[in-house]
C-alpha cells in the first residue's frame, strides 16, 4: 500500500542503497504530535473532456487532502447504441460496428462475434482461415498493448516511451492496411472465413516488421521498467487481491496479475491456440507495475505465437466454401445465375442463420471478450449482446483507488485498459 | 469569426467592405501568425482519437504545421478538433467547451461521426456536431488516414490566411447563451 | 462440455429449474425460476463442486409478442473447474423485478444497471438501481423492441443543418 509518510510507494527491491532501503526514523516519534484538522471534503469533477480519462468518463471524487474519499463513475457519453444498430442490419453488416468497439485491436472483435455467429451455423472454418485470424488477432493483441504502454508512460510524464510505441504501432498498421484495406477498423472477419488472402511477400515482410517492434519494445522496457519514478508511481498503487478481482469480474491481464492464471486460450482453447506454444506470465501483487508488466510480456509473447503460425499455416481456402454463408467469386457471381442467387441473397437478406442462443468468449486484449447472439431464424440479428472486457474493471475503480492519492487514480485508470467503445457500447 | 468571412473579396466597389492597403497588410501578417500557430483543444471522444495519436506523434507530425501542443483547457486554446462520435449526452459539453474558448476561434470536425453522425444514424448520436457548433473544415474518414487530417489541416490554415484579421475588433462580441443560431 | 453442472441443478432444485439442455456449441443451458434465482446461484458459488466464482455476463433479451416478455441471461463462470453455465430466467413485464445477485458477486452491479437501463428490468436490493448509459432525461428504455432506432431526444437544441453555409470545397481550392 502507499506510504504516508510522503515517500510515495516503499520499494526496497527496485534500486539497492537509494534512499528507501534504509530504514527511515522520523524525528520526535511517528503519529503522537500530529495535529488532524477535520476538514470538509472536496468534490472534484474530473470531466468527460478530460486528457487523461481515456475515452470519455466522468470521475466524481471526494477528496481529503489528497486523498481520495469517494468516487462516482458516471459513464454513457460515448454510448453509441451499437447494439440496437445491429439489430437493424444483417449479420455481415454487423461486422463494421464490431469493430469500433474496441477500436484498438479490432480484429478481435470480428473474430469474437464471428464465432459466436459460426457456432450457431455449425460451421467450422478451414485451416488456413484460423491461422490468418489468429494471426490477426495477435498483431491487434501488439497493437493494444502498444498503445497502452504509450498511453499510460505519457500519463506518467515519459513522453520518448509514447512517440516509441505510436511509432511500433505504425509499422505494424502499414502490413495491416497492406493485408485488411484499413489501418485501425479493420473489418477482416466474415462469417466463414476472412475477407482477403495475404498479398504476395507479406509474411516476410511483417517478419521483418516485427523484429523491429521488438527492438521498440526492448527499448521501452530498458527506458521505464527500472526507472525509480515510474516504479515509485505503479509499484503499490491500484492494488486488488486476487479475490477481490475474481469476485469484481476481472479477466484478462488484469486478473493474471492478480496472481490467477486463467487464460481462455489455455482454459478452453479456440481456434488453433492449442496448437501452438506460448507461455501466460502471471503477477503477485496486482498492482499497476505488475499489470504493465503483463502487457510487456505479453506482447513478446504475442511475437512468438506470429512466428509460429507463420511457419504452420498452409496455402488453402480463407471461407467455408458454402455459398449459403459465405460471398460467391466474381467469375460465378457474374457467369452463373446460382452464384448470381447466392450474392443476392446474402447481401440483401442477410445469412439465414438458425434460430437459437450462443455465447462466445475470447480472449482479448483486455480480458474476456464474450458476444451473446440470439437469432430468430433471419437475415438480421436479434439480440447480438457483448461482453466487453474492461467493463468489470471500469466498475471496480471506485474500489481501487479509495483511500489512495489522487494523483495513484492516473495509473489506475490507465493499466485497466479502458476503451471508451466497447464499455459503452 | 469562424464561418462568416471566408475569403476576402479582391475587388470591392462599396467601400465599407473595401480594405485599405496597411489594414490588408495587417490582416494578412496577423492571418499567418494565427494559421502557424494554432492551440488544439483536442475532444476526444472515440477510435478517431487513435489517428489523432498518430497524427501528433513522431512520423505524421503535427508539429511542423505549428499546431503540436494540445492545450487541455479551453480557455487557453484556439481550435476545438473534436475527434470521434459526439453522442446527446456529450453534446451540452461539447457546446459548454464551444463558448468557452475565447474568439477567434475554430473548430474542425475530424472523421465521419463528427461530421455527419457516420453510420450511427440512432437513438443516442447526434447527427453531426454542426447541429451544435459552427464548423470550419470537415475531415471524412472512419478514422480518417492522417495524410487526410494533415491536408485538413493545411486548408483550415488556408482559410484562415483568407479570413479578415483585425488588431482591434470593434465588432459586438456575442454574449454567451444567446449567440444567433444561424450564422 | 459435460452435464455435471445442470444435473447437480436439476437435482437439488427440481422446483426451481426446468428446461436443462445442452445449447449449440456445448454450453450448459438451464432456465430458473424468477423468485429462486438469488439460492441457484448461491449453491452454484458456494458448494464445494460447483464453486461458480464469477459472473462474466448477464444480460436481458426482448422477445416481444412472447409472453413472458423479458428475459434474464446469467453465464457463469468457474475458475477452478473451468467450466461455464448459463441460466435462463424468464421475466414479465407486469412484473419485471428480479432479485439481485450482487451480494454475491459484486461484479454483477453494473449488469444489472445495464439492465435497468436498456430495458426496464429492476432489481431489489442492488446498492444503486439507477441509469447506467443513458442521461436522467431519458424518457423510456432504448433496447426494447418497440423503442424506435433513430428516437433521438436530444439535450442541447440542435440547429437546422439547412442553414449552414458550406464552404468552398476541395474543387475550387488551389
Amino acid at each position: 500500500m502507499t506510504d504516508h509518510k510522503g515517500l510515495g510507494g516503499l520499494d526496497t527491491e527496485a534500486t539497492p542503497g537509494s534512499a528507501l532501503d534504509r530504514e527511515i526514523r522520523l524525528p520526535l516519534g511517528e503519529h503522537e504530535l500530529d495535529a488532524p484538522m477535520p476538514s470538509r471534503h472536496m468534490t472534484v469533477n474530473l470531466g468527460p473532456s478530460h486528457p487523461a480519462m481515456h475515452g470519455v468518463t466522468r470521475a466524481v471524487v471526494q477528496l481529503e487532502g489528497e486523498f481520495i474519499r469517494s468516487m462516482k463513475l458516471d459513464i454513457g457519453f460515448l454510448h453509441r447504441g451499437f447494439e440496437k444498430s445491429c439489430e437493424n442490419v444483417t449479420w455481415t453488416q454487423c461486422f463494421p460496428y464490431t469493430d469500433r468497439l474496441n477500436y484498438v485491436s479490432s480484429i478481435m472483435n470480428n473474430v469474437g462475434f464471428a464465432l459466436a455467429v459460426e457456432k450457431l451455423c455449425k460451421l467450422d472454418v478451414p485451416e488456413r482461415a484460423k491461422y490468418l485470424r489468429v494471426i490477426t488477432c495477435e498483431i491487434h493483441r501488439i497493437c493494444d498493448h502498444l498503445t497502452l504502454v504509450g498511453a499510460m508512460a505519457m500519463e506518467l510524464g515519459a513522453m520518448t516511451v509514447f512517440l516509441y510505441a505510436i511509432e511500433a504501432r505504425d509499422i505494424i498498421y502499414d502490413r495491416l492496411a497492406e493485408l485488411c484495406g484499413a489501418r485501425l477498423t479493420s473489418n477482416y472477419g466474415r462469417i466463414g472465413g476472412v475477407a482477403r488472402d495475404t498479398p504476395e511477400g507479406w509474411i516476410e515482410k511483417t517478419t521483418k516488421t516485427l523484429d523491429r517492434t521488438k527492438d521498440y519494445v526492448d527499448e521501452i522496457d530498458e527506458l521505464v521498467s527500472r526507472n525509480r519514478i515510474f516504479i515509485d508511481r505503479t509499484r503499490g498503487t491500484g492494488v486488488v487481491p486476487r479475490e477481490d478481482a475474481i469476485e469484481l469480474g476481472f479477466t484478462g491481464p488484469c486478473l493474471r496479475a492478480s496472481g490467477e492464471p486463467y487464460d481462455i486460450r489455455k482454459a478452453s482453447p479456440y481456434l488453433v491456440y492449442d496448437r501452438l506454444d506460448f507461455d501466460i506470465p502471471v503477477g503477485t501483487n496486482g498492482d499497476n507495475f505488475d499489470r504493465f508488466q503483463m502487457r510487456m510480456e505479453e506482447m513478446r509473447q504475442s511475437d512468438r505465437i506470429i512466428r509460429q503460425c507463420f511457419a504452420q499455416m498452409e496455402p488453402g481456402e480463407i471461407a467455408v466454401q458454402d455459398f449459403r454463408y459465405v460471398l460467391p467469386p466474381k467469375p460465378l457471381v457474374y457467369g452463373t445465375i446460382e452464384g448470381l442467387m447466392a450474392h443476392f441473397k446474402i447481401v440483401m437478406e442477410g445469412i439465414q442463420v438458425p434460430a437459437g442462443e450462443a455465447y462466445s468468449y475470447t480472449e482479448a486484449a483486455n480480458g474476456e471478450l464474450g458476444f451473446y447472439v440470439v437469432s430468430d431464424g433471419g437475415g438480421r440479428p436479434y439480440k447480438l449482446g457483448l461482453r466487453a472486457p474492461g467493463w468489470p474493471m471500469l466498475a471496480a475503480l471506485p474500489f481501487m483507488s479509495v483511500d489512495s492519492l489522487l494523483s495513484d487514480l492516473i495509473p489506475t485508470f490507465d493499466s485497466i485498459n479502458m476503451i471508451g467503445g466497447e464499455v459503452e457500447q | 469569426m469562424a464561418s462568416e468571412l471566408d475569403t476576402l473579396p479582391v475587388i470591392t466597389t462599396r467601400r465599407d467592405e473595401a480594405q485599405g492597403f496597411l489594414q490588408g497588410l495587417v490582416s494578412k501578417s496577423l492571418g499567418w501568425a494565427r494559421k502557424y500557430s494554432l492551440f488544439q483543444y483536442p475532444f476526444v471522444t472515440a477510435c478517431c482519437g487513435m489517428e489523432y495519436m498518430t497524427v501528433a506523434a513522431a512520423r505524421y507530425d503535427l508539429d511542423r504545421f505549428g499546431a503540436a501542443l494540445p492545450r487541455f483547457s479551453p480557455r487557453q486554446a484556439d481550435l476545438l478538433i473534436v475527434v470521434g462520435t459526439v453522442n446527446c449526452k456529450q453534446a451540452p459539453i461539447l457546446r459548454r467547451v464551444y463558448e468557452q474558448i475565447a474568439d477567434p476561434k475554430w473548430v474542425v470536425a475530424f472523421g465521419v461521426c463528427a461530421s455527419s453522425g457516420g453510420f450511427y444514424d440512432n437513438y443516442a448520436t447526434v447527427q453531426g456536431i454542426d447541429r451544435i457548433v459552427p464548423v470550419d473544415v470537415y475531415i471524412p474518414g472512419c478514422p480518417p488516414r492522417p495524410e487526410q487530417v494533415l491536408d485538413g489541416i493545411m486548408l483550415l490554415q488556408r482559410k484562415i490566411q483568407g479570413q479578415e484579421h483585425k488588431l482591434i475588433d470593434r465588432k459586438p462580441l456575442p454574449v454567451v447563451g444567446q449567440e444567433p443560431t444561424s450564422r | 462440455m459435460s452435464k455435471v453442472v445442470i444435473d447437480a441443478l436439476v437435482e437439488r432444485f427440481p422446483d426451481a429449474v426446468y428446461e436443462a439442455y445442452v445449447g449449440v456449441g456445448g454450453d450448459d443451458c438451464v432456465f430458473v425460476k424468477k423468485e429462486r434465482i438469488v439460492d441457484v446461484c448461491r449453491f452454484l458459488k458456494s458448494d464445494p463442486k460447483m464453486l461458480f466464482d464469477m459472473a462474466p455476463y448477464i444480460t436481458a433479451v426482448d422477445y416481444l409478442g412472447q409472453e413472458p416478455r423479458f428475459e434474464v441471461v446469467y453465464n457463469l463462470l468457474s475458475l477452478k473447474t473451468n467450466r461455464r453455465v448459463r441460466l435462463r430466467v424468464k421475466v414479465p413485464e407486469q412484473d419485471a423485478l428480479v432479485p439481485s445477485v450482487t451480494s454475491l458477486w459484486r461484479g454483477a452491479d453494473w449488469f444489472e444497471r445495464y439492465c435497468f437501463d436498456m430495458y426496464g428490468i429492476r432489481f431489489s436490493d442492488h446498492p444503486d438501481m439507477r441509469r447506467l448509459f443513458m442521461y436522467d432525461e431519458f424518457v423510456g428504455h432504448p433496447l426494447r423492441k418497440d423503442y424506435p432506432l433513430k428516437g433521438r431526444q436530444p439535450l442541447v437544441e440542435e440547429r437546422d443543418v439547412r442553414d449552414i453555409v458550406r464552404g468552398p470545397g476541395p474543387a475550387t481550392r488551389d
